[in-house]
């Protein structure tokens, strides 16, 4: 399989299980190499966060697979996955305790200790300095989802999953989120799949696009060829 | 007014029994609009129940003339009941039946096991298949309690859980919160029954044993030791419990299994 991909799938797909047997997901193949984007468009009940799960193993694939850095992952232990392949998703999420406790979750989880600096500078990075000793409960909509993004990136993922992150979002806010992640995706050189309603958001940030309808592709290819159809 | 109408012991107890069940009908009918699905329970649930503790009464009296270890089939047969009864409300969790019955059999089992060394408990027909009834029981009930409100709990933080899942969190981790929140709430009404012990209630078993001529404090003494047998039981069974689910909440690849309905 694809050799200097970083993540790619081969006729990935998910089926419900017997006795409904429906196919959520068909023959779905996309290659990236590091730092790239891809966008994922497509109708509500398309299957783009059914997509994104398999990605991470959220739910299992009933057919196909899906290869990070050559390796397939169903050789890698989910706990690995998914902190290599880290996610963001419509809404916050966040657990109870401090939006610094909130950051330091993912670390923790592999007895890596982040300092109090670390994490002053990743929220300053996100435009929420001094925030480390907030309540996490506390916050907008809009920081919330700051917070989730910086939590996820604590975690040093190599390639970052984002299901529709400002969907829950007002104008305001998402036009910040917005611009945030772009900014921080540039930065990081992350690699990236990023599932939007806006075809201007695909157009502005993916360099290939992934076209889904009713769970099979409908196409997919260069951001300027696809989203010019 | 009763017992001027009825005049042998057995036809009282069964017009006693006639009229608290009307009582307790009445009284669902009155609340019927909170919980239609109660009402049609209750008639079933009150026939279900006087047979069988007629029958257990029966049982009862037959063993009390036969050997001492019936008295542990009779335990182990309330033991897979419980079980067969907390799965009922349990239904989204995968095996809840072995499930319950592990944690009923460990929880009440070992409990009653440690009273009965000590003598606490009495290797008697007549002690141990009440106390221990009374101890499975409740032990039944803070499982059905722990079950539901864990699932209630997942199925309403499924997001929570599948973000520490997805920052690489073991299911443990992940589950941890609710697990924690379930068994509290599970063992709530254990610890305010001992709590409220003599000032709101004065229990059966008390009450029972001044009826029957022993010295009221040695009665009151052996309430508490009865109702903290209860608590030790139903704590026992729900951590064996909550150590069991989450591999039934998970696939092997850490997935979450268990969604809202």
């Amino acid at each position: 399989m694809p050799s200097n991909s970083q993540l790619a799938c081969q006729n990935l797909g998910r089926a419900l299980p017997p006795p409904e047997s429906r196919p959520l997901l068909a023959n779905v193949n996309f290659e990236l190499g590091r730092g790239d984007v891809l966008g994922i468009v497509g109708p509500s009940g398309a299957g783009k966060s059914t997509l994104l799960r398999l990605l991470n193993r959220l739910d299992e694939p009933t057919a196909g697979t899906v290869w990070l850095d050559g390796v397939d992952t169903l050789t890698l232990p989910p706990r690995e996955l998914r902190r290599r392949i880290g996610m963001v998703m419509q809404r916050a999420y966040l657990f109870p305790g401090t939006v610094g406790e909130n950051i330091a979750f993912g670390p923790k989880q592999q007895d890596r200790i982040i300092s109090i600096g670390e994490i002053d500078s990743l929220l300053t990075r996100v435009g929420l300095t001094g925030y480390a000793s907030r309540d996490a409960f506390t916050l907008s909509g809009g920081e919330a989802q700051r917070v989730a993004i910086t939590r996820a990136l604590a975690n040093d993922p190599e390639v970052l999953l984002l299901d529709e992150p400002t969907s829950a979002l007002d104008e305001a806010a998402r036009r910040g989120v917005e611009a945030l992640l772009e900014s921080l995706i540039r930065e990081r050189h992350l690699t990236c799949v990023w599932v939007t309603h806006s075809i201007e958001q695909a157009r502005a940030m993916a360099d290939k696009v992934l076209a889904l309808k009713a769970g099979r592709v409908d196409a997919y290819g260069p951001a300027a060829e696809v989203l010019r159809a | 007014m009763l017992n001027h109408l009825f005049h042998s012991q057995l036809a009282l107890g069964i017009a006693e029994c006639v009229v608290t069940a009307l009582l307790a009908l009445t009284v669902m009918l009155l609340a019927r609009k909170r919980a239609p699905g109660l009402l049609k329970e209750l008639p079933i649930a009150e026939i279900r129940g006087v047979a069988q503790i007629v029958a257990v009464g029966a049982i009862l009296a037959f063993m009390l003339r036969g050997p001492q270890w019936t008295s542990l089939l009779v335990l182990t047969g309330m033991m897979l009941a419980a079980a067969s009864i907390v799965r009922k409300r349990a239904k989204q969790i995968p095996r809840a039946f072995l499930l319950a019955l592990i944690s009923i059999c460990v929880g009440a089992g070992v409990v009653l096991a440690i009273m009965i060394v000590f003598g606490v408990i009495p290797l008697q027909i007549t002690m141990l298949v009440p106390v221990g009834s009374m101890v499975i029981a409740n032990t039944m009930n803070t499982q059905s309690l722990f079950l539901d409100r864990l699932r209630g709990e997942v199925t309403s933080h499924v997001g929570e859980i599948e973000s520490a899942l997805t920052l690489g969190a073991s299911p443990d981790t992940a589950l941890l919160p609710y697990l924690n929140a379930a068994f509290r709430a599970c063992l709530i009404p254990s610890i305010d029954n001992i709590r409220s012990l003599g000032i709101v209630w004065i229990p059966g078993i008390m009450a029972g044993m001044v009826l029957s001529g022993a010295s009221p404090l040695f009665a009151a003494l052996y309430q508490f030791v009865v109702l903290t047998t209860i608590l030790s039981a139903s704590a026992l069974a729900c951590l064996v419990s909550s150590h069991l689910v989450t591999r039934r909440m998970f696939t092997a690849e850490e997935q979450l299994v268990l969604r809202a309905a």
